[in-house]
């Protein structure tokens, strides 16, 4: 593989990962502040798309759509909270799953009621639907180079959301000892539903980003949940510095081993072998990263002094 | 579970006459409704339902009861509902199913019954070959033949160089497999992706970096959808031919639109044919259902039609396994394909096309013939098969 | 899950006798099933009812690390999956002999067991979780890539499982009781390891870890053992899928089938004689009963599993132990 080639893989890797980093973020949050388990947090994605679709049909206008679809998924996600996940903070974790379980179920069938279980596309907007030549060949869409920049600032204003300013404090001492930010006189309930509804609204922004270049379709979300989970525990719960770095760490390790790891098996064996093992190994390997990293450090990276 | 009782106006001449003709017909239909992929079931379903409406509600002139059930995609959802349609509404036929992992999963319950299970799309080798089973009748293709038609056409244009592409799952390696055994210029390299993958940057890059005069690909559903889209807008679409199979067909194109623009793929019919009775079809079946049918659509309608013709020789005689079995070989119908019978193995003979991506006077989109590869086609497995006719 | 006071502390089963009574009832109802099953669509129901019954199986097992043990494991349908596909790989090549298949089954489900097993439980809580997902993804893609065997499309088994020549396995009734002694059996072996020293540790190294270590036991040994035990039950449980289905493929082992476990156990109230068995029959049936009648059932089923959790108080295994025994809530 050329120099040139595998820089452009490393650029789709940082891609993939600021796209998990938005997921995860807001994941990360929900369990280290809360020790609530959200498997309702891929749905959020899935519906930040359709809102795109919803939206888009409506305005025809990109930022607009946006602007509105990432304001309904923080709605929905306040919805949720209120209605339903407040009252089981204080649950065990097998009640979270359960109960983001159906809601998962429930939002899937939603959808495929609503929209029809036809993949649904956007087109990006025109100021940034041209596409620039990377390696001679291949055209590089300014689209995707948007998503790794606004996915870098987001990650930025995050950071400083969180080290800079008072409510990140809070949030940053919720992840290590709730009981004593709560002793401090802090509404812990507002807090929660804060840090709840902007992680929803993350995760649906991601959504409404990767409606143009991926189809929006019914359980969209399931897998990129399971990948986020990999994500947030390889980086430790309730870090966001750990998100951050293990979101590209596994979207580099996922595109890397997608794109190499059948041509490194070759050299070894021989090519219908090769294809055989190559697909399915790299598939397994941000399984087999997340076991081995948890087998060293049984609590992730980063993870903040509290064991969940 | 839904019942559909098309034929409820004709029930009251049922009633009056004798006990015997009571019995309506009953069809069990066991496709995939749950999830992306439902939309192939969905076409298949609008498909069967216009052709029994144009029956009057009927198959073979008999009041008909057809049962729909949904596998979900999962193989234990599908053995449970195939054994209860063969067990509990004891049907006369099981028209299923849309996806290969699930007819491998259902085949047994179903066969072991003694019931009659027609495939409407469906068609993996291995009950092509020497698996065959005098029970199974598929209308639609062996899965390896849409492939080959992009094979041959490869081989015929004098392509030299090839990049097949194809997901991680047996369709997938069936149709790389399919795509060689009719192609014998040189393959740059086979990638195989992850089933539903939401990303194809990288794979991308690699093609880009191969340059090959053409891609082959199969990208059912959604994965068609990001992928083509991806294709495009990585500009490789003005330097290589774009071959697939199931890709670009009447399911994605709403979604991937003027990006699917002239691609090609290869099937064994296509919304423009000029077979008697398909414009009417085509017609009939985009003011019912509001969007173009694609060949699963055809292939729920035949399905319909080649049961009613069964259904019309046989009578009330459906337990007589060897007449239905004798009355399905025959295949006594009009097939909007045009030239269709059963091979040896009950899959089906019939002629294969080069379909090309076209946007058409009102705007949508459908696939045209481009050129006939293959005349009266058998599959590859079919000489495998030891059952007597 | 509390355990309630008791006049035998330490005993998880407060009030033996009813529960023991219920589980009796439980199982003489099912065992009369394929007597009523002949005057109604006998091959559906038998398939409905043995399934819930080998799904049970699997159930009760994750309940003894789950609900006695409190790890959450996230990969438990692997071991179905190792189970099911070893007896449809020896089938298709010609191996059809239960006895044989076995004992390979329990071999294989251990190793992979111990070996998962020392790793996993280095994590706990919801690392714990992960990481057992991560080895049932591991094995899923594994699974998904054997294209010798069906690759995804899954395996239609041709042959039969048999036994010292006899085609038992092939009968609907048949594989029926052999399941059904299977589930009585582990229901009875799970139920004696919780009532012993064993158990007892295990249980209360669920609610004080430390403190247990501080008594001189070996929580990690203890823990992995019924691991070990528990993935084995699992395994037993895919031999039987198998063998009932002639079918297997690799979404037994995908992630949600093993949420879908949790849902049983979590559902009939962890933790409890019954609660897991009628866990598992309720979620087949209603899932069941409500497809029958919607497509679109989980439009309905959804809410319903948010609904229980929001107003439970512990499963429906306890809510039923509750009605009836009303002097002993558990």
């Amino acid at each position: 593989m050329s120099t040139t080639l595998f820089l452009v893989q490393v650029l789709n890797g940082l891609q993939l990962g600021v796209l998990l980093f938005l997921i995860a973020a807001g994941l990360t949050l929900v369990f280290g502040v809360m020790g609530f388990i959200n498997l309702a947090h891929g749905v959020q994605y899935m519906v930040g798309a359709y809102f795109a679709v919803a939206f888009y049909a409506l305005t025809q206008n990109f930022l607009l759509t946006v602007i509105l679809a990432s304001a309904s998924a923080l709605l929905l996600g306040l919805l949720f909270e209120v209605l339903i996940f407040r009252h089981l903070y204080d649950r065990d974790h097998l009640d979270h799953v359960l109960a983001t379980f159906g809601i998962i179920l429930f939002l899937n069938q939603a959808t495929t009621v609503l929209w029809g279980p036809e993949p649904l596309v956007i087109p990006e907007p025109d100021f940034l639907s041209g596409s620039i030549p990377l390696v001679e060949g291949l055209l590089y869409p300014v689209y995707r180079l948007a998503i790794i920049a606004v996915g870098l600032a987001v990650a930025g204003l995050l950071w400083f959301m969180v080290t800079r300013t008072k409510l990140g404090m809070l949030v940053r001492a919720g992840a290590t000892n709730l009981e004593m930010v709560s002793a401090l006189g802090v509404n812990i309930r507002r807090l929660f539903m804060l840090v709840f509804g902007f992680g929803a609204m993350l995760a649906g922004f991601a959504g409404v980003l990767s409606a143009p270049i991926f189809s929006v379709e019914p359980g969209m979300g399931d897998d990129i949940l399971i990948v986020a989970f990999v994500v947030i525990i390889v980086g430790g719960i309730g870090s966001i510095r750990g998100a951050f770095i293990a979101a590209l760490v596994i979207g580099l390790v996922d595109t890397l081993g997608r794109s190499m790891m059948t041509d490194i098996l070759k050299l070894f064996m021989d090519a219908s072998a090769a294809n055989q093992i190559g697909p399915a190994l790299a598939s397994m390997l941000i399984y087999v990263l997340m076991a081995a990293i948890l087998f060293f450090k049984p609590t992730g990276l980063f993870a903040p002094g509290k064991t969940a | 579970m839904k019942r559909y009782f098309l034929a409820a106006a004709t029930a009251v001449g049922v009633m009056s006459g004798s006990v015997a003709l009571a019995k309506p017909v009953k069809i069990g239909m066991l496709i995939t409704l749950s999830g992306p992929p439902a939309v192939l079931g969905k076409q298949l379903r609008d498909g069967f339902q216009l052709a029994m409406e144009k029956l009057g509600g009927k198959l073979g002139d008999k009041t008909t009861e057809l049962i729909i059930e949904d596998d979900e995609l999962k193989p234990d959802v599908a053995i449970s509902k195939a054994k209860s349609l063969v067990g509990r509404d004891k049907v006369d036929f099981v028209v299923g199913t849309v996806f290969s992992n699930m007819l491998a999963a259902v085949f047994k319950p179903i066969i072991k019954s003694n019931t009659f299970l027609i495939s409407p799309n469906a068609g993996p080798s291995v009950f092509a070959g020497k698996n065959c089973n005098p029970l199974l009748f598929v209308t639609s293709f062996q899965n390896d033949q849409n492939f080959e038609v992009l094979g041959k056409h490869a081989e015929q244009q004098g392509f030299k160089s090839v990049f097949l592409l194809a997901p991680n799952y047996q369709a997938g390696k069936d149709a790389v497999n399919g795509f060689k055994r009719q192609f014998s210029g040189k393959i740059v390299d086979t990638v195989f992706t992850k089933l539903g993958q939401k990303d194809y940057s990288a794979e991308i890059a690699k093609l880009a970096a191969a340059k090959p005069d053409a891609l082959f690909t199969f990208m059912p559903g959604g994965m068609g959808v990001r992928f083509v889209k991806q294709f495009r807008a990585a500009g490789l679409a003005d330097k290589m031919t774009f071959l697939s199979a199931f890709t670009v067909d009447e399911a994605t194109l709403p979604a991937q639109k003027d990006a699917a623009l002239g691609f090609f793929g290869g099937a064994s019919w296509a919304p423009n044919m000029k077979t008697p009775g398909n414009a009417e079809f085509v017609a009939a079946f985009e003011g019912k259902y509001g969007y173009v049918p694609s060949v699963y659509a055809m292939q729920g309608y035949d399905t319909a039609m080649l049961l009613d013709s069964v259904i019309r020789k046989v009578g009330d005689n459906l337990s007589d396994k060897k007449a239905v079995r004798n009355a399905l070989r025959a295949a006594d119908f009009k097939s909007l394909r045009g030239n269709f019978k059963f091979n040896t193995n009950q899959f089906p003979v019939q002629d294969y096309y080069l379909m090309k991506v076209a946007k058409r006077a009102d705007g949508k989109f459908q696939t045209e013939i481009d050129r006939k590869i293959f005349s009266a086609a058998g599959d590859f497995y079919a000489k495998d098969c030891k059952m007597s006719w | 899950m509390n355990v309630a006071p008791d006049k035998k502390p330490g005993t998880v089963i407060s009030n033996l006798s009813d529960s023991y009574r219920l589980s009796i009832l439980i199982f003489l109802i099912l065992a009369l099933v394929p007597v009523f099953a002949r005057y109604g669509a006998e091959g559906f129901i038998l398939d409905l009812v043995n399934r819930a019954i080998i799904l049970a199986l699997a159930a009760i097992a994750l309940d003894l690390i789950l609900g006695f043990g409190g790890m959450v494991s996230f990969g438990h349908a692997a071991f179905i999956g190792i189970g099911a596909y070893i007896t449809a790989i020896m089938v298709t090549e010609g191996f059809g002999e239960a006895l044989i298949i076995f004992p390979i089954v329990v071999v294989v489900s251990t190793l992979f067991a111990l070996i998962t097993g020392i790793i996993c439980l280095r994590t706990s809580g919801v690392y714990f979780i992960m990481i057992t997902l991560a080895f049932g993804q591991m094995l899923f893609f594994a699974a998904s890539s054997l294209s010798t065997y069906g690759g995804d499309d899954g395996l239609t088994i041709w042959g039969n499982v048999t036994i010292l020549g006899s085609d038992i396995f092939a009968d609907d009734v048949g594989i029926f009781y052999i399941s059904l002694g299977f589930l009585i059996a582990g229901l009875f072996l799970v139920q004696t390891l919780v009532g012993s020293r064993f158990g007892r540790v295990l249980r209360a190294a669920k609610e004080n870890e430390t403190r247990i270590s501080a008594l001189g036991y070996n929580v990690l040994r203890v823990r992995l053992t019924a691991y070990v035990i528990a993935g084995v039950i699992a395994g037993i449980a895919g031999f039987l899928h198998t063998s009932q289905a002639e079918f297997v493929s690799p979404a037994t082992m995908r992630w949600q089938h093993s949420g879908e476990l949790i849902i049983m156990v979590a559902l009939g109230g962890m933790g409890t004689r019954n609660g897991t068995l009628i866990g598992a029959f309720a979620y087949v049936l209603l899932i069941q009963a409500l497809s029958d009648f919607t497509q679109d059932w989980k439009l309905i089923f959804g809410p319903l599993m948010v609904l229980a959790v929001l107003s439970k108080n512990g499963g429906i295994g306890r809510f039923f132990a509750y009605v009836k025994g009303g002097r002993n809530r558990a």
